[in-house]
Order: C-alpha cells, then sequence, then structure tokens
C-alpha cells in the first residue's frame, strides 16, 4: 500500500521578492499573494468556525493584518505558513466568541481515549466517493468533519487537505511535532470511523453490512 | 508486531516518512491482519476523499469581492503614513 501523495503547491521562487515589494507599500504586489492564497485561508477559515460569514471575515482579517505586520516577517519560514498561523488565530479568536460557553485552545488536552480506536472495520465499495452525488458527498463531508474537536479538525485540514508538512503545520499551530502527529493519527482514525457507516462494502445477498471480526485491531 | 503498535505507526507509514526495516515490519503485518490493512486502506482512502472534495471553495464572485475590500483597506492604510506601514 503506497503512501499519500501530496498535492503540488504554488512556485514560491518568486514570493520573497513579492513580500519584499509589499513591504515596500506595494498593494499590487500583496494582492498577487492575496490571489495565491485566498482560496486557502478561506477554507481553513471554514473549516474551523464552521460558519461562512465568520470565514470571510477571517479572509478579510488575515490578510490585512498580514499586511499590517509585514514588517515583522522575516522570512525565516514560508510566507504562506506564517499567513496561516494567522488566519488560524483570527478562526479561533471568531469561534471563542461564538461559542464563549466553551473556550477553545489548540494546546488542549483533548481526551478522547477510546474514540481514535477502531471499532468498525469493514471494508469500503473501490470507490466509495461514486456512491453519491457531489451535493451528497459534500454534505457527508461537511457533517463527518464538523464533529471533531476544533484542534483535530485544524490539524487534519493543514495536513492533509492544504497539504503543508508536520513541521510547517507545528509551526502555523504553535504545537510540538509530537503533538501535530498525534493529533493527527486520532482526527484520520476518528473521520474514517464516521465515513464508515457511508462508504462500507454492503452485501448483496441479503443487503446486511459487512460484520467486524472485532477484537483484533485493539491488542 | 501487534496490531496496536501498527496503529501507532499509522500516520508515519500513510506519510510515507519511515525507515525501511519499520516500514518491512509493517508491510509484514499488513500482509497477514486484515483488520489492520482495512484499516490502513479506508483511512488513506478517508485523506484522499477530503483533499479531492473541493469542500469549502470559494466562488470566484465573492472571492473578487473579498479581495476589493482587503486592497482597499491595504490602500488606506498605505495613505495613514509611514508609521501605517511598519506597526
Amino acid at each position: 500500500m503506497g503512501a499519500i501523495q501530496p498535492k503540488v503547491g504554488e512556485p514560491i521562487s518568486d514570493e520573497m521578492a513579492l513580500v519584499q515589494a509589499a513591504k515596500a507599500g506595494d498593494v499590487e504586489a500583496f494582492e498577487e499573494l492575496i490571489r495565491r492564497y485566498d482560496r486557502n485561508v478561506f477554507r481553513i477559515a471554514q473549516h474551523i468556525t464552521q460558519n461562512r460569514e465568520d470565514a470571510e471575515d477571517v479572509v478579510q482579517d488575515a490578510f490585512f493584518k498580514a499586511y499590517s505586520n509585514l514588517a515583522q516577517f522575516q522570512g525565516q519560514s514560508k510566507f504562506y505558513t506564517w499567513l496561516v498561523r494567522i488566519a488560524v488565530n483570527e478562526a479561533l479568536m471568531k469561534l471563542r466568541r461564538r461559542r464563549p460557553e466553551r473556550t477553545v485552545s489548540l494546546d488542549e488536552e483533548v481526551k478522547t481515549e477510546d474514540d481514535s480506536v477502531p471499532r468498525e472495520v469493514a471494508d469500503w465499495s473501490p470507490n466509495p466517493e461514486q456512491q453519491y452525488n457531489q451535493a451528497e458527498l459534500r454534505e457527508i463531508l461537511d457533517k463527518t468533519i464538523h464533529g471533531l474537536p476544533a484542534t483535530f479538525r485544524t490539524v487534519f485540514v493543514l495536513r492533509d487537505v492544504e497539504g503543508l508538512s508536520t513541521e510547517e503545520t507545528a509551526e502555523a499551530l504553535e504545537l510540538s511535532i509530537p503533538a501535530v502527529k498525534s493529533r493527527l493519527l486520532r482526527a484520520r482514525l476518528q473521520l474514517r470511523e464516521r465515513l464508515n457507516k457511508y462508504f462500507q462494502r454492503r452485501e448483496k445477498s441479503n443487503g446486511s453490512q459487512q460484520k467486524p471480526s472485532s477484537g483484533d485491531v485493539n491488542q | 508486531m501487534k496490531c496496536s503498535e501498527f496503529l501507532h505507526e499509522l500516520t508515519d507509514y500513510l506519510d510515507g516518512v519511515i525507515d525501511s526495516p519499520t516500514k518491512a515490519e509493517l508491510e509484514e503485518h499488513l500482509a497477514w491482519c486484515h483488520n489492520c490493512y482495512v484499516v490502513c486502506d479506508t483511512t488513506k482512502k478517508t485523506i484522499e476523499i477530503y483533499r479531492d472534495s473541493q469542500l469549502y471553495e470559494l466562488p470566484e464572485n465573492l472571492r473578487t469581492r473579498l479581495r476589493s475590500a482587503i486592497v482597499q483597506k491595504c490602500q488606506s492604510r498605505k495613505k495613514a503614513g509611514p508609521e501605517g506601514t511598519t506597526q
């Protein structure tokens, strides 16, 4: 079984030149940086806030904050990683405002003792996404990822959807590398478990689902 | 190798950042443990489905509107003077 193939990112060779020009006050250069990353920032923001209006605000606030603080960007990390860090913080602030009863912090320990241990072990159809039309599939994926704690959702989105490396994710979220890895594993396994009910292969003969032979996985 | 040890290494295995001896051990485990094979395979599919899903695409008209609003704010800040551009 092969490893996951990462998405190919945008070329970054000329990026520092754009950042330098923007630092010197060239708004058009900054506009080019917005064009490169606005889709990513919107996706991340929507995943964290789970709200379209908040995500729109986050895109505006994050880019404006980045522009206003460009002098502080020293170029030790990629511009995108630095921008993601700003966007994640803005999105978390929105989430906290919306749900003041629950403090949301990325470095809180989330108790999921049993959540990540596979309970349902059933084969999926060869092309599970083709069982549903685009709209149905999006609804399933949206509903499923919404159920995850914010900290898992964020790590999963940065690593697996946006294609940041583990190191970049750790830097953007100000988490240690082991913390990123542990959250990523839990996020992936929990999502897999939750998607099981939609994608598992159904027996044609009697319509019943294939039963997992429990006990083997959790030794 | 136990299934719990396999699970512990699953993320690094799927990301292809694992040393050869450990990879060989994991694949030996996968060869006989059907449950771990299924968990590994369906976890990989989970990642691929989300990655390819185009969930939360930014519509082009909204994109243009947001970009104009940001650029306008940046220009106002620029006009505000040298203090405004350096924080």
